[in-house]
């Protein structure tokens, strides 16, 4: 494995994406700093799902680099397994195991991944699903969990696993309205405590309140990023100007 | 009506043919215990090579799915039995058995794992994925028992099949209940053997059989018939 | 594998010779098997649906009759109770053909797997539905035959055709009982030959018989999946 010195934690360089024929990223170059929160605002389409999917290689870049702590995920000799629990992946749908309590949700890849025995994997399970709030909930099976509870629980498994860095895909968007405030607050308390995220969302408030740096996409492409402040008040392209203006009617 | 007692319920014969009736129990458990494990081993296999990404492999093998299922079972015994002798292959009566049978449920299961797999969303595999689980581990962790839990009861009704098939056993002389009912059945004269061994397999699916009732009977929320 | 080895395993298997000789009896077992599915399948799913009706009025005795009945018929081997029928009731005094017995083993067979097919099919019809025709002045029977029957029997279609096929194939038993139907044309022609070719197309006739049925109840269960989603 070579290992650059970098200092970022996440690194996608030149990343290219087509289905069938139609290019859905072109070149994409992003970087994230450890502690920071990037935010990835973008109409439907633009490809923002295609390269969060990319950076832990559950969608197969056709060319270009993701580095992680300075390993590249797209080289031969690269354990991808080993490296997948490195970036913490959080869903729009959870993707909780129906058919395993809380705690069993978070522990699995701890046992089966990490190599940890039950008992130990159990503690600290529990002490991800503490983190989240939901240590009083680590017996219960998703289907007995609200939304908002079951997302929390997801981002817990990620968490577990002690990543360098975690993903979110519209972690709140098949969320009530009334749920979505508690995994927001999780995710603040995340970024507060250290943790480097990489956010897909469409919560302009959030990205205002607590995003580092916000990256706006189009067609593929990073049109531009910049600070919160920067790309709410004066969006320099024209693209996100429009984009912001059909958000805010 | 006397008579049909006395042909079908005579307790003395079914005391008399009770010891061989045993020991075709025994075969039939021992079949039991071969058909079923490798049905089950063949169907995932066929199952999960089903969803390979080559046509070189998915298609010979739905084809061999469908040729097995389409031929009768006892055809596919006797052919293995009476027909492999003429490729210089002689199995004994277990082992064409466990061919024939093997072929057959492996194909039937298959198709109910099939069915089980695909009921599962990508999402789960995604998920176990992007937690660093293998490929094995997350179709042995997360997906299979998903997968089985949401076709048990057609699992469960081709194992009530699979044992009941063992019963064509008989007809390549081995040695299992019915066989050795319908032994009885012919040194006696009387059909008691045969009631015996019709008893005795209805204590052993009976249960299943109910079970798999329950399951499919499970009403739809709120109807008038509950 | 050398070519007169090649040549020995064709010949065994499918020797034209042997083909010529007893393609005629194999055909004749063709028009058994047929025959005898044919009637398996219109007795075994039109009592299966009586039945499956009778119970819907829910007389207590009477149902308790018909499932203790259905059990006993799907749990026992069929082998088992072809085995019982022709050889324990010449013994108490009652004779019929053995074609009867198997026609009428399977149908009883099938029947018991139809009603709870049906019985399934007639449950899962929402309540609702009940309801509505009965507020139009439908009663009971009307209700059952116009309103519920109909989705029933619709949702009963896909399990149904699997069921119908596996036990249609069971007509193969009817060789242990001396009925000429291909498994028993193909077997004697194989010991009067001494040669495998009979079988191979015994099991030929087999697949050209039931490869289309099998690939019509692959059909019926996507198209009627997706009617339903
Ligand atoms: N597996 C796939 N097969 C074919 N096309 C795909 C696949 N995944 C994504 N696409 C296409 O790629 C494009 C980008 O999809 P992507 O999901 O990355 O967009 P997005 O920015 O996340 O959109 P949204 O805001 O709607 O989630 C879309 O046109 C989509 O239809
Ligand atoms: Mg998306």
């Amino acid at each position: 494995m070579v290992e650059l010195v970098t200092e970022f934690v996440l690194e996608a360089r030149g990343l290219r994406k087509s289905f069938g024929g139609q290019e859905v990223l072109k070149g994409v170059d992003l970087a994230v700093r450890e502690r920071e929160l990037v935010f990835v605002i973008g109409p439907s389409g633009s490809g923002k799902s295609t390269l969060l999917r990319c950076c832990n290689r559950l969608e197969e870049p056709d060319g270009g680099h993701v580095l992680v702590g300075g390993v590249d995920l797209m080289a031969r000799g690269t354990d991808i397994n080993a490296m997948r629990r490195r970036v913490g992946m959080v869903f729009q749908s959870f993707n909780l195991y129906p058919h395993m309590t809380a705690l069993g949700n978070v522990s699995l890849a701890l046992r089966k991944v990490v190599g940890r025995p039950r008992r130990a994997a159990g503690e600290e399970a529990l002490a991800a699903l503490d983190r989240v709030g939901l240590a009083a909930k680590a017996a219960s099976y998703p289907a007995q969990l609200s939304g908002g509870q079951q997302q929390r629980v997801a981002i817990a498994r990620a968490l577990a696993l002690q990543p360098q860095i975690m993903l979110f895909d519209e972690p709140t968007s098949a969320l009530d309205p009334e749920l979505v405030g508690d995994v927001l607050r999780t995710m603040r308390e995340l970024s507060a405590s250290g943790m480097t995220m990489l956010v897909v969302s469409h919560e302009m408030r959030f990205a205002r309140d607590a995003a580092d740096r916000v990256v706006f996409m189009d067609g593929g492409a990073i049109v531009e990023e910049g600070t919160p402040a920067a790309i709410f008040g004066q969006p320099f392209a024209e693209r996100t100007r429009a984009f912001l203006g059909e958000l805010a009617r | 009506m006397s008579a049909f007692a006395a042909q079908f319920l005579d307790l003395s014969i079914m005391w008399q043919a009770a010891p061989l009736i045993r020991r075709g129990l025994g075969t039939t458990l021992l079949l039991c215990a071969i058909v079923i494990p490798l049905g089950l081993a063949g169907g995932l296999g066929v199952a999960l090579l089903s969803l390979a990404p080559s046509r070189l492999v998915r298609w010979p093998l739905a084809v061999a799915v469908d040729v097995f299922r389409a031929v009768p079972p006892l055809v596919l015994l006797i052919f293995v039995y009476a027909g492999l002798p003429f490729a210089g292959l002689r199995p004994s009566p277990i082992e064409a058995v466990a061919i024939a049978f093997f072929l057959n449920t492996s194909s039937y299961y298959g198709e109910i794992f099939r069915a089980g797999l695909g009921s599962i969303g990508r999402g789960q595999s995604e998920a176990a994925r992007s937690t660093g689980l293998t490929g094995a581990q997350t179709l042995a962790y997360v997906v299979l028992p998903q997968a089985v839990r949401n076709v048990l009861p057609d699992l469960m009704s081709n194992t009530v099949e699979a044992v009941k098939l063992t019963s064509l056993g008989s007809v390549v002389a081995l040695p299992e209940l019915l066989y050795s009912a319908d032994m009885a059945r012919s040194l006696t004269y009387n059909a008691s053997p045969l009631i015996l061994a019709g008893a005795i397999y209805l204590a052993i699916l009976w249960p299943l059989v109910r079970l798999i009732s329950r399951f499919e009977n499970r009403p739809a929320g709120d109807t008038a018939l509950g | 594998m050398g070519p007169t080895a090649l040549d020995r395993f064709a010949d065994a298997f499918l020797n034209p010779v042997v083909t010529a000789r007893y393609l005629p009896a194999i055909l004749k077992g063709v028009v058994v098997t047929i025959e005898v599915a044919a009637a398996v399948i219109v007795t075994g799913l039109a009592l299966g649906l009586a039945l499956a009706v009778l119970r819907s009025f829910r007389i207590r005795p009477l149902n308790v009759a018909i499932v203790v009945a259905v059990d006993i018929l799907r749990a026992l081997p069929p082998l088992v109770l072809i085995l019982i029928v022709y050889f324990g009731l010449p013994n108490a005094g009652l004779t019929i053909p053995s074609f009867a017995v198997l026609w009428l083993v399977l149908s009883l067979v099938l029947a018991a797997f139809a009603e709870e097919i049906f019985w399934a099919g007639i449950l899962s019809v929402r309540a609702g539905q009940w309801e509505a025709a009965r507020s139009t002045g439908l009663g009971f029977g009307g209700t059952l035959a116009y309103v519920v029957l109909p989705q029933a029997i619709r949702i009963a279609v896909p399990p149904l055709t699997n069921r119908t096929i596996a036990i249609t194939k069971n007509t193969a038993l009817g060789s242990v009982i001396g009925v000429g139907e291909i498994l028993n044309q193909a077997t004697t022609a194989q010991s009067f030959s001494g040669n495998a070719t009979p079988l191979t197309l015994g099991a030929l006739a087999y697949l050209v018989l039931f490869i289309p049925v099998v690939a019509l109840g692959r059909w019926i269960e996507h198209r009627f999946r997706w009617n339903r989603a």
